[in-house]
């Protein structure tokens, strides 16, 4: 396969770019693997990855049932951050920013991480208060977070200025200067091809359909590619998960809601991090290409179509242009939906069962993107050793029965309020 | 675009309404055991297809109206008030 490196560009260039090697193999399904991943998203890719690197778990396959990356990890507005204060969260996030700072190494793969930060704008004294707390809880934990004012805000992000009216004035941000983008793709391609050279099957175009069953226990599953046989199965599709969870009787706490996001022509330089205004849902970054890349609420309502709704159009970009007026000049290039596991309390779940031979690992709500390389390490961890890792432990099923709810919003069993 | 044929109102667009929630839930008895209060209140149904759901006209009549909406398609298929029943499937016209 080769690796990429300087060398090989240059080797490459002079003998007219016609040796590169496909990525990762596309091999036919085999009867049985010891484990199965399905969902060929960032979560799915990177169990696989860490099973076959840490845990010695090489027949492996990730069964996805159109392209990887064609779901929410190619649909994501990139943001990585672990600005969380419950205890159940934050060293899961923590320990996913460490994956993240190693991630284009271990994998040799550019995945562009930069943690250029991640601001969050206070227009109220009361909520430049909420936010305080947030980032000492935040320090509590070991992460980086700073209080600003408001002249230093408009220091890191001058564009704000103009907006910086009677109607939203800012009062100040809390700002982790560790969080930041990444590249959304080369994620899913980085884990796709670091696992495959581990001997991981990737297998796309292949839909699971349904599960096999040997008395209580899960022992394969039905696809549009045959049957497929395996000591554990993994599931991880995101907002599909209720419906092959139905498959098995089961009923999650987990609801499917659609995200939009927005993308402009490419542009000059204006926005230094990742902003979120405090006034109203809309957050917004600058891609390496130019682009403005934002997004708001999700449309608010159950759904599987892969596109969103205008009212909650409407509503991002009027967010946006009270926070950045000048956005209006641009052209919107593209909106598009991704559809996202909304848990009940907000929280993911990354764990083992609840049936014999079944791992579960959803509710990642739409902060999944940035859980991408601690959700498949412990998820990893949890397959191959059939019980969570410490950092994991919180992010089981039964919680909501046991009233261990991890409520970062205090939002509540709605998850379109999460 | 989602619109909503409030009974009250006629054709109306979907800024002037709020989703509620899953139709079919149902609350249990106040003396129901833990299992089916966390069935009610955590756990959904989640459906890929066709849907009862409660959503409110909070910028028209204000009435709460029950809705089936096809959860792949975003298409409305009937409408009625809380306590109607949709015809039986196959007899809805889309
Ligand atoms: C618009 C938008 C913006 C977002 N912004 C952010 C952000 O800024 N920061 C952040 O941290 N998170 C963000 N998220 C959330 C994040 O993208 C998701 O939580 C995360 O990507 C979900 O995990 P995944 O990558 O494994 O999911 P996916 O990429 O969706 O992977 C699941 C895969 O399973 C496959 N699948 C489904 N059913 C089957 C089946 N039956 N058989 C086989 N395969 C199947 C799907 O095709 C899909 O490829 C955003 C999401 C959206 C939609
Ligand atoms: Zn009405």
């Amino acid at each position: 396969m080769g690796n990429y490196n300087a060398l090989n560009i240059a080797w490459q260039a002079l003998t007219g770019n016609k040796n590169w090697q496909r990525a990762w193999r596309d091999p036919e399904p085999k009867s049985h693997y010891e484990a199965i991943v399905v969902g060929g998203g960032g979560h799915g890719l990177a169990t696989a990855y860490y099973l076959a690197k840490i845990h010695g778990i090489t027949k492996v396959a990730v069964l996805e049932k159109g392209w990887i990356g064609g779901g929410n990890v190619g649909r994501n507005t990139t943001i990585v951050r672990s600005n969380y204060m419950l205890d159940g969260n934050a060293p899961f996030y923590e320990h996913g920013m460490d994956l993240w700072r190693d991630m284009a190494l271990d994998l040799n793969y550019n995945a562009m991480f930069s943690p250029r930060g991640v601001l969050n704008l206070a227009h109220t004294k009361s909520q430049y208060d909420v936010f305080a707390r947030r980032g000492n809880s935040m320090r509590l934990n070991g992460i980086k977070a700073e209080i600003l004012s408001r002249d230093e805000v408009l220091q890191r992000e001058p564009t704000l200025a103009a907006a910086n009216s009677e109607r939203f004035p800012i009062f100040g941000g809390l700002l982790q200067p560790d969080a930041g983008n990444a590249r959304h793709d080369a994620v899913a391609w980085g884990y796709a091809r670091a696992a495959d050279q581990l001997g991981v099957d990737i297998i796309q175009n292949c839909e699971v359909v349904d599960f096999i069953h040997q008395g209580e226990k899960v022992v394969g599953v039905k696809t549009s590619r045959g049957d497929i046989r395996a000591d554990k199965i993994g599931l991880a599709v995101a907002g599909n998960s209720s419906r092959l969870a139905s498959k098995l009787g089961i009923r999650l706490p987990v609801e499917s809601h659609v995200l939009q996001a927005f993308v402009t022509e490419p542009y000059k330089p204006v926005i230094n991090g990742v902003v979120t205004f405090g006034a109203g849902h809309f957050y917004i970054s600058q891609s390496d290409k130019g682009g403005l890349v934002f997004g708001g609420d999700i449309d608010g309502y159950n759904t599987y179509a892969q596109r969103g709704n205008l009212p909650v159009f409407e509503d991002v970009i009027s967010g946006g242009l009270s926070i950045m007026p000048s956005l209006s000049r641009l052209k919107l290039l593209r909106n598009w939906g991704g559809i996202m596991d909304m848990s009940m309390d907000g929280s993911p779940i990354i764990d083992v069962g609840p049936i014999d031979g079944l791992y579960l690992n959803t509710g990642w709500c739409y902060g999944g993107f940035k859980a991408t390389p601690a959700s498949g390490w412990c998820f990893a961890h949890t397959m191959a050793n059939d019980k969570a890792h410490a950092l994991n432990e919180a992010y089981t099923l039964d919680r909501f029965a046991k009233g261990y709810t991890i409520d970062e919003k205090g939002a509540g069993p709605y998850p379109k309020a999460h | 675009m989602i619109r909503i044929n409030c009974p009250h109102c006629g054709e109306r667009e979907h800024a002037e309404f709020t989703y509620g929630e899953d139709a079919s839930r149902l609350l249990p008895a106040n003396d129901a055991n833990l299992e089916t209060w966390n069935e009610y209140v955590f756990e959904r149904d989640n459906v890929a297809g066709e849907h009862l759901e409660y959503w409110h006209h909070a910028l028209g009549c204000r009435s709460w109206l029950k809705v089936q909406r096809n959860t792949l398609t975003h298409d409305i298929s009937w409408v009625g008030f809380p306590h109607d029943t949709p015809p039986a499937q196959g007899e809805v016209k889309s």
